[in-house]
């Protein structure tokens, strides 16, 4: 049986989109097939992420209107074995999705993939609520900030009444925390809330800490998931993100600011310090 | 004061900065309240209303003169409900209050 993740938050702009095109990447590198469907109907984005964007013919909405099959909507990544992508409709609104409509593409991506990872759009409204209805597993992407982790909150309470497994009384639905944006210099002088904080404040397991990379703006600008740039901290901590997933165990990196000497401390050895 | 001293304060952060501690107060406090209110529904609406009922049964008062303050803490919160009455000339038109 194919697990179905959602990727989701409740406040925009917190990365997302960045995420779930990372996390589907990581696991088909992994070798597992997997599929990534953007829920976000009107405002579609993951395609320009994933640098799909020319190659959109059908989207999901077509699919759910019987205008196109399954198929013809999936695009498969050039880059990547084992990956592919649904887009949302860019001109419909968001009615045009329907729960039936969505159990039935779940059901029939479920034959083929291991993991369907569903891009939540921002908000609870009906966009969010089908893309997290027929989760098994959520992650739920924070950043260290007050509105963040108050919106996570709402969304984990939303996950524990609104999906399918709650309405089901069936074993909830999983949840993983991924803090992204996280800065750990500010963090250190005491302007962002630390790791622990939002830990403590969430209390769900913790899936990965990314932090603040110029990596990402670079790799949306290209169309390169930026798991994909294994250079960057961000990549790697994506990379680390999916291991966890699968079960590995790997410690938690990129926690402390980078040690740089300044100029200062270099000229005056330890004094400084 | 050495000139040295200069570079050092700078290299240490200014407690005045320190604003995530206050950030994590904040959300402990609202975030115990919202999840109160998941499980039920939001009652304080219709307690303003039923209280301001009750005593409009008794005295005429101005409905724009009600006044409703929650302040939700940590330990304990209040709701204060000041509801303005009128004077004695007012409320003799009342045979509530006309004995």
């Amino acid at each position: 049986m194919a697990q179905v993740i959602v990727v989701t938050s409740g406040k925009g702009g917190v990365g997302k989109t960045t995420t779930s095109a990372a996390l589907a990447t990581g696991l088909a590198q992994r070798g597992k097939k997997t599929v990534v469907i953007d829920f976000d109907v009107g405002l579609r984005n993951l395609d320009l992420i994933m640098g799909v964007e020319r190659r959109v013919v059908f989207d999901i909405v077509n699919v759910i209107q019987g205008e196109a099959r399954l198929s013809q909507a999936l695009i498969r990544d050039k880059r990547v074995e084992n990956l592919s992508i649904l887009p949302a409709s860019q001109t419909r609104d968001k009615d045009a999705l329907t729960k039936e409509g969505v159990a039935e593409i779940i059901e029939e991506l479920g034959k083929d993939f291991d993991y369907i990872l569903c891009d939540s759009p921002a908000g609870i409204e009906k966009g969010a609520l089908l893309a997290l209805y027929f989760a098994d597993q959520a992650i739920i992407v924070t950043n260290p900030e007050v509105s963040s982790v108050r919106d996570s909150d709402r969304i984990l309470g939303v996950l524990q009444s609104k999906s399918k497994r709650a309405e089901e009384k069936r074993e909830k639905v999983k949840e993983h925390l991924l803090v992204t944006r996280y800065d750990a210099g500010r963090v250190e002088r005491g302007e962002m809330l630390k790791l622990e904080d939002v830990r403590e404040i969430l209390a769900i397991p913790l899936l990965g800490v990314i932090p603040e990379s110029e990596s990402v703006l670079k790799a949306s600008n290209t169309g390169t998931p930026v798991i994909m740039d294994a250079e960057s901290v961000a990549g790697q901590a994506y990379k680390d993100a999916v291991g966890r997933f699968l079960g590995d165990e790997l410690p938690h990196r990129f926690l402390d600011p980078e040690k740089k000497p300044g100029i200062l401390k270099r000229l005056f050895g330890g004094r400084a310090a | 004061m050495s000139w040295l001293d200069f570079f050092r304060s700078t290299r240490k952060p200014e407690p005045a900065a320190a604003s995530a501690s206050a950030a994590k107060e904040r959300l402990q406090i609202v975030l115990a309240h919202e999840r109160i209110g998941r499980t039920r529904e939001d009652f304080l609406p219709r307690l303003q209303q039923e209280l301001v009922a009750v005593v409009a049964r008794y005295v005429a008062i101005d409905p724009g003169k009600v006044n409703v303050n929650l302040d939700r803490g940590g330990d304990l919160s209040t709701l204060a409900i000041e509801i303005e009455l009128p004077g004695p000339k007012a409320a003799v038109r009342t045979p509530a209050a006309a004995r």
